[in-house]
């Protein structure tokens, strides 16, 4: 139906793309890996690596995006649960999705006034008569700050797996008698497994790579590994450094899709046939 | 089950209050004559006044739209064609490989995303500025529009296509009056999707942005890095009440969209 020269003239520009923007940045980011600063042939990046400092880097990296993924996970899931018993359910996910449309760097710059020393949550504090504490500049507002910010992102997903989960299966479950607990660990929650993978998929990776929240909110206080490749990066100017970290960050992405990646095809339908 | 209900109406609130609180405090203090975020003096229009006034920030708003629209632009072209390209490859297993290598953007992390478009940038010599930023805005954009049309293009009964080219007509017309009007609402969906990472995107901007360009991403994290201007207030406020346009905008066309769903019939 159509010849073979339309259809490869159709797709050239996107095969520029995935050269050039997909297969060459990668390469190239694995071959600067392997020079120093002065662009000699190295290995001391890898050996870098492994030193402690940047273990410690990781570890705290992946500890921090443990915790973001952790409590925007156990946030969101009621949310969205709740959401699909709402009786104008699309408009409300929208109400939801408009928040994770607005600026980034807005909401995170409303958290410096939110948290500020003289602002409205130390005011609140004052309140029941603690002092006028620091939050700015801590762990906590780093997490706190990061979770509101994924929280959409973790309840889009989730709303879709149970979105489509057949409510017959609940009734069924009920009807023979299975607890509400019952019915949410052996029904809803394996059916919807999949949307829960996505959402830690969409949360954990970025919050590994978050640099511009812990450098505005943390205050250089919480260095995860997107800070890090960006200070070798744009500051230090390290290149072959920052090329280092980032490829181990891609390997820990890959590691990550791969245990979140969504394995049983046919569970897709969710109990739903179509 | 009463109880239940308000405990559950109790939750969605506070979801949505912790949602939207930050971004109407902003908004709130954008109004305040005293110079912080807090202790609201007397009501006044003086800091979008001053965003008005500042050319500079005027023109990064421009440079911000217009790389945000240009992108979306181009990635939505270009990832319609792709995803036809796809959709009729018949090769499964390089079908399969060329959806993975469209999903890598999508799953990088930005920081990595801007640091190796910076290196290619150098590495080709494009200059750091408004080409290598477009051009990345460009490359982030094409995966999602992908994404968003594919599933149409699949929903599509193929018999359509046969039906079109039994009754004469030419491969042009199949794309124009057959495929581009049944795939209508997957693109309006991508090229949306496609505006609005461009219009949110910080990291890899930061990356690939020279010293002479900005958007206002960039703009604001300098502007926060050195304190509390209430110029970012006014600015938030202006950026929520375009948000909240666009997204109605969106809501109206991809409710529009759902109507001939499946049906392979177009009103």
């Amino acid at each position: 139906m159509q010849t073979k020269t339309t259809k490869t003239f159709y797709l050239i520009p996107y095969y520029v793309w995935i050269v050039l923007f997909v297969v060459a940045p990668i390469a190239l980011i694995a071959y600067y890996s392997f020079f120093d600063l002065s662009g000699n042939f190295t290995l001391d990046n890898y050996l870098n690596f492994f030193t402690s400092v940047y273990l410690k880097l990781t570890l705290s990296s992946f500890w921090y995006a443990f915790l973001i993924t952790f409590f925007t996970l156990v946030i969101a899931y009621p949310t969205a649960y709740l959401l699909t018993k709402t009786r104008h359910k699309q408009l409300w996910l929208l109400l939801i999705i408009i928040p994770s449309w607005i600026n980034l760097l807005l909401k995170t710059y409303a958290f410096i006034g939110i948290f500020g020393l003289y602002g409205p949550v130390n005011a609140f504090l004052n309140v029941f008569g603690f002092g006028e504490t620091q939050i700015l500049f801590t762990d906590f507002s780093f997490v706190f700050v990061a979770v509101y910010i994924f929280i959409p992102f973790m309840i889009l997903p989730i709303f879709n797996s149970l979105d489509k989960l057949n409510p017959s299966l609940i009734d069924a479950s009920r009807d023979l008698g299975a607890s509400s607990w019952t019915t949410f660990s052996k029904v809803i929650l394996p059916l919807t497994i999949n949307g829960v993978k996505a959402g830690i998929q969409a949360v954990f990776i970025p919050s590994l790579s978050l640099f511009m929240i812990t450098r505005l909110i943390a205050g250089n206080k919480v260095i995860t590994l997107g800070t890090a490749i960006e200070q070798q990066f744009l500051v230090t100017q390290n290149w072959g450094m920052g090329s280092t970290i980032a490829v181990f960050l891609i390997i820990f992405m890959v590691i990550i899709m791969i245990i979140t990646g969504q394995r049983d095809k046919g569970a897709n339908s969710n109990g739903k046939n179509k | 089950m009463e109880k239940t209900s308000k405990t559950a109406k109790f939750y969605l609130a506070l979801v949505f209050i912790v949602l939207y609180t930050p971004i109407l405090y902003l908004i709130f203090y954008s109004f305040n004559s005293g110079g912080s975020m807090n202790g609201f003096e007397s009501f006044t229009w003086e800091h979008y006044a001053a965003v008005f006034s500042d050319t500079r920030l005027i023109m990064i708003l421009l440079n911000t739209v217009i790389v945000a629209l240009l992108s979306a632009l181009i990635a939505t072209i270009i990832g319609i064609f792709g995803s036809i390209g796809i959709v009729f490859m018949r090769n499964k297993s390089l079908r399969k490989s060329i959806l993975s290598l469209n999903n890598v953007l999508i799953v990088s992390p930005d920081v990595v995303i801007g640091a190796s478009f910076l290196i290619l940038f150098t590495a080709i010599g494009v200059k750091l500025g408004f080409a290598s930023v477009l051009i990345s805005h460009i490359a982030f954009s094409i995966p999602i529009v992908v994404l968003m049309v594919l599933p149409k293009l699949q929903e599509m009964n193929s018999t359509l296509i046969d039906a079109a080219a039994d009754l004469g007509a030419t491969k042009r017309d199949i794309l124009t009056r057959v495929i581009i009007p049944f795939i209508k609402p997957g693109i309006f969906a991508g090229f949306f999707m496609a505006l609005t990472y461009s219009l949110d995107d910080f990291a890899v901007t930061f990356f690939v942005t020279g010293n002479g360009f900005s958007t206002l991403s960039v703009e604001i994290y300098s502007m926060a890095r050195t304190g509390i201007t209430l110029t970012i207030n006014a600015l938030s406020g202006i950026v929520f009440i375009v948000t909240l346009l666009l997204v109605v905008g969106y809501y109206f066309v991809s409710q529009r969209g759902k109507n001939p769903v499946g049906m392979g019939v177009r009103k």
